[in-house]
């Protein structure tokens, strides 16, 4: 079943096309992967897909509903944590409860529950700035998920933390992603992520940016961070270099 | 060097500085290098205030009071003034100005015209201390709010948050280290602002008592309140570090 749509995207500024007739979809329960250099509009669909940007033609839909331009209906996570270092991380997971209109003390209970699950136990009660930069992804991680429903947008979520972070990160996340469904776009520009984590990539390339190629990776699940090795890995991983053609 | 030495070293240098200051005072003085009718010797102050202490403190008591009074009243303007203007362009781009304007109105000018409609009470005295604490909060506060980073707005936007919640969540507590530093500026001028209204005009606070002394030369007695003034604005502002302290717990933690 289709989860979210994109249709015909279509995005300019200053006349410039940025990104061109973008058609997208993901389906119920499916990770999807965005892959493209810098500068190839993934940001730009991106902001369109949550709502923040309104593009010049196309839709979005959510479960058959056009919510183009609307935001509130969409979680995301950015490369920035986010998380608000006025609060503590059980509070900052809380957050997107509280505003949905859950008391305060419901919605600590209920976030509460996740912690151990999310590898977050005992930092209920810490700030963010007194966790290591991995731990704040998965806290951003968590208040992603509790944001959504069923949908969450991730824009380069780890690209920010150091290889050796990262690689524990995608274990934790592949981890995690056996136990809750989470339909997600990952837009990232790292190709050994897209491979690990998607059930299919999307190519975004060319100036303006368009979907170049869509690629089915048929790996089976549940996969680990010793896949990267393998040779079926490596097959996908030549094919996508050989399609992802570089601007500038 | 470890971080214990350095906070001792830290503590260490305001004390010998103010140490060389006062024996600079005394030496002077005692030494009779200006005369004790111009300047007088450190000794002279302290006498003068342990045997006035007692009035010396009903006096402070009443400044402290209207200070405090106009720093509350002052806040609570600069909180809606703020919050106002940050809320609706058109206010912001109308109100600034004169903001900025009613700032370049020396305080003692309007002081003699606040005691003229006013009367000799505690109201011009309260007004008068509003008007120049209000101002470095309201900057504060809307630096603060408009300083918010448009990521997490959008975060909040995202979550399905409109302006209330975005305020509630992202603007004010992030004004919130801006507000502690316009507030301890405005705890200053707020004692200041105080005794200045008092020489105009007044029958009790400390700023009637400098006009008191000064009028019968006792320089003794007018170090002795100078100085108390100012202790009785670093007592506010130690103040409002401590609330500070508490409004932010996570800048305690590291």
């Amino acid at each position: 079943m289709e989860k979210l749509k994109a249709n015909g995207i279509t995005v300019s500024f200053d006349g410039v096309n940025i990104i061109e007739d973008v058609t997208i979809h993901l389906n119920e329960g499916e990770v999807v992967s965005l892959l493209g250099v810098s500068g190839s509009g993934k940001t730009t669909l991106f902001n369109v897909l949550s709502g923040l940007n309104v593009p010049d033609s196309g839709s979005v839909l959510l479960d058959g509903e056009d919510i183009t331009g609307k935001s509130g209906k969409m979680s995301y996570m950015l490369q920035k944590d986010l998380l608000l270092p006025y609060y503590t991380v059980l509070d900052n997971v809380a957050l997107p409860l509280i505003i949905k209109g859950t008391s305060k003390k419901i919605a600590r209970e209920k976030a509460k529950e996740h912690f151990k699950f999310f590898g977050l136990e005992g930092t209920e009660k810490k700030y963010p700035h007194q966790l290591s930069g991995g731990m704040r992804q998965r806290a951003a991680f968590l208040r992603t998920y509790l944001a959504s429903e069923g949908v969450a947008l991730l824009d380069e979520p780890f690209s920010a933390l150091d290889t050796i972070t990262k690689t524990a990160v995608h274990q934790w996340y592949l981890d995690i992603m056996k136990d809750i469904k989470l339909s997600s776009v990952i837009v990232t520009h790292d190709i050994d992520e897209a491979i690990l984590l998607s059930d299919r990539i999307y190519i975004l390339s060319g100036k303006p940016g368009k979907i170049s190629d869509e690629i089915i990776i048929d790996l089976p699940k549940p996969r680990n961070n010793s896949l990267l090795m393998s040779d079926e890995f490596l097959t996908f991983k030549r094919k996508i270099v050989e399609k992802i053609s570089f601007v500038g | 060097m470890t971080k214990k030495y350095q906070n001792i070293t830290g503590k260490i240098a305001p004390v010998v500085s103010l140490l060389v200051l006062a024996g600079v005072w005394l030496f002077v003085s005692e030494g009779e290098i200006v005369p004790s009718y111009m300047l007088p010797s450190p000794v002279d102050v302290a006498r003068a205030f342990i045997a006035d202490f007692s009035i010396l403190m009903s006096h402070a008591a009443i400044t402290l009071q209207e200070a405090i009074y106009g720093l509350l009243i002052g806040t609570a303007l600069a909180f809606v003034i703020a919050v106002l203007m940050d809320r609706f362009d058109f206010l912001y781009k109308a109100v600034y100005p004169i903001l900025v304007i009613t700032q370049t109105i020396p305080t003692i000018a309007i002081a003699p015209l606040l005691v003229l409609w006013m009367g000799f009470s505690m109201a011009p005295k309260i007004t008068l201390v509003v008007l120049t604490t209000f101002f470095p909060i309201t900057i504060s506060l809307l630096d603060g709010f408009k300083s918010a980073d448009p990521d997490s707005i959008n975060l909040i936007k995202s979550m399905g948050g409109g302006n209330f919640k975005i305020f509630r969540h992202i603007k004010l507590p992030h004004a919130t280290e801006q507000f502690f530093s316009g507030l301890k500026v405005s705890a200053s001028y707020s004692v200041v602002g105080a005794v200045i209204s008092e020489w105009l005009g007044g029958f009790e606070g400390l700023g009637v008592y400098m006009t008191r002394v000064k009028k019968a030369y006792a320089f003794d007695k007018m170090f002795a309140v100078i100085i108390l003034v100012s202790l009785v604005s670093l007592a506010l502002m130690g103040f409002v570090a401590l609330l500070k302290n508490i409004a932010m717990p996570y800048k305690r933690k590291k």
